[in-house]
């Protein structure tokens, strides 16, 4: 099958230093990709190059087949849909959180509405719509935040470690609505975890990145019983069991 | 001089100088402050380091320049601006401009650093991202709305320099102050002095209202 994206040797520098080297990745449509590893060793900076949200890059990436530098960024842009670590919402009721991506794009307001409230309803948050976001606990928040991101049906879904902060039973819960929801919807998403646990119950193919380079792709169960190298190796160690 | 005639023509002279160079502060300051905020640019910071430097510019040296260029033989005085409102108007843009400016940089800074890649990534344009950045520091940016809107409305030395204090003309609240000072005329300067402390307040009351109900929402 051909892939939704495809890096090719990709090397983002920061003040002088290499922070990341990609030599190859694929992300194959209808598939979860996780980047797992240590914070700090390079997954974030991943995802923001794919997602076209860092400055300067070398190297190619293609999406549908086209270099990313060929694509206006803006229409890019407007085919995928990312959640952050911190759910960031905006000082307005849950629905207009929800419903902001559909009105950048400038879709009629009956449409916004019937997905907004389709999309309320998957996750839960139905309940909230007229309330004000800021003033939603940690994980209402999130729920918003997912909504916020899936409401746009983007063809690649971005999620930075979407459940931080969360008390166990909560997070649980979100990822398993999490899991049913990028099955039901064959949604290709690659998700950014440092915890391989997490990897594993949501991605088909897990990618390490340690120190800044992408070191193995694989199943979780590959990985976790023939680690490519002493770093992911390491990194394995350091996951609870 | 009491409350007739003359006093309301000084205070709505006031009044419209200041807002109108509120006005153009703002038209100004919001885009270079958002830049600021928000660029990543060679030079920004020592741009920054200028505006913040303007934000506490002497008015009288701000009065000094510009009246050294509207002056008959100054690069501007082909103008004839001199004493004129419009003359005021310059020098209290160049006074609250950068006021405006710095509070617009510092409202945008305060917000999460990953709000504007948060909106660019769920397909905000450009135009779009600033709109609800903007939206999201409605709060500051009032407050720097009221900042530039004091620093000018307050101000007597610009005012006096380049508007020259003309009866009828350019004469304003502050600078009819400073007259009526200087002539002993207490009574009068205190009334004037309580005229000028209540449209500030009644300025200020209005936009702190507009300020706390969009907080509360």
């Amino acid at each position: 099958m051909k892939a939704l994206m495809e890096v090719r040797h990709l090397k983002v520098r920061r003040s002088g230093a290499q922070v990341l080297h990609v030599d190859s990745l694929e992300v194959r449509p209808g598939e979860v990709l996780a980047l797992v590893g240590p914070n700090g060793g390079g997954k974030t900076t991943l995802l923001l190059a794919l997602a076209q949200l860092l400055g300067q890059q070398q190297g190619d990436i293609l999406f549908a087949g086209r270099p990313l530098r060929e694509w206006d960024k803006l229409e890019y842009r407007r085919r995928i849909s990312i959640v952050f670590q911190n759910p960031m919402l905006l000082d307005m009721s849950v629905a207009d959180n929800v419903a902001l991506g559909l009105r950048f794009r400038g879709l009629p307001p009956d449409d916004v509405k019937r997905r907004v409230d389709k999309w309320l309803h998957r996750l839960e948050i139905g309940a909230l719509a007229g309330r004000r976001a800021v003033e939603l606990s940690g994980g209402e928040a999130q729920r918003v935040s997912l909504a916020r991101a899936f409401v746009l049906e983007p063809e690649l879904l971005f999620l930075d470690e979407p459940f931080p902060g969360l008390d166990p039973p909560a997070r649980a819960r979100l990822l398993d609505d999490l899991a049913g929801l990028l099955a039901e919807d064959h949604c290709t998403a690659i998700l950014v975890t440092h915890n391989l646990k997490e990897a594993a119950q949501l991605a088909d193919r897990v990618a390490v990145i340690v120190g800044g380079r992408l070191r193995q792709v694989g199943s979780p169960r590959q990985i976790k019983a023939h680690p490519a190298d002493r770093e992911v190796a390491a990194f394995l160690r350091t996951m609870p069991r | 001089m009491v409350l007739d005639t003359e006093v309301l023509q000084i205070t709505l002279l006031s009044l419209r100088i200041s807002a109108t160079a509120t006005a153009i502060s703002l038209l100004l300051g919001l885009p270079l402050g958002t830049l600021l905020g928000l660029g990543n640019f060679r030079g920004r910071s020592f741009l920054l380091s200028l505006v913040n430097t303007g934000m506490g510019l002497p008015p009288v040296v701000v009065g000094l320049v510009v009246a050294m260029s509207l002056w008959r033989s100054g690069f501007l005085g082909d103008l004839r601006l001199i004493y004129t409102p419009t003359a005021i108007v310059i020098a209290q843009v160049i006074i609250a401009f950068p006021v405006a400016a710095g509070l617009t940089t510092a409202s945008l800074q305060a917000l999460d650093p990953r709000l504007p890649q948060q909106l660019l990534g769920l397909g905000a344009s450009r135009i779009q991202m600033i709109w609800l950045l903007w939206r999201e520091a409605r709060l500051p940016l009032l407050a720097a709305l009221m900042a530039a809107f004091g620093s000018v409305i307050s101000e007597v030395g610009a005012s006096m320099m380049v508007g020259g204090n003309i009866r009828h003309q350019t004469r304003v609240l502050t600078t009819a102050i400073v007259l009526e000072t200087g002539k002993g005329e207490f009574e009068i300067a205190i009334g004037l002095a309580v005229l000028l402390l209540l449209i500030t307040f009644l300025v200020n009351l209005a936009l702190t209202r507009i300020q706390q109900r969009s907080a509360r929402r």
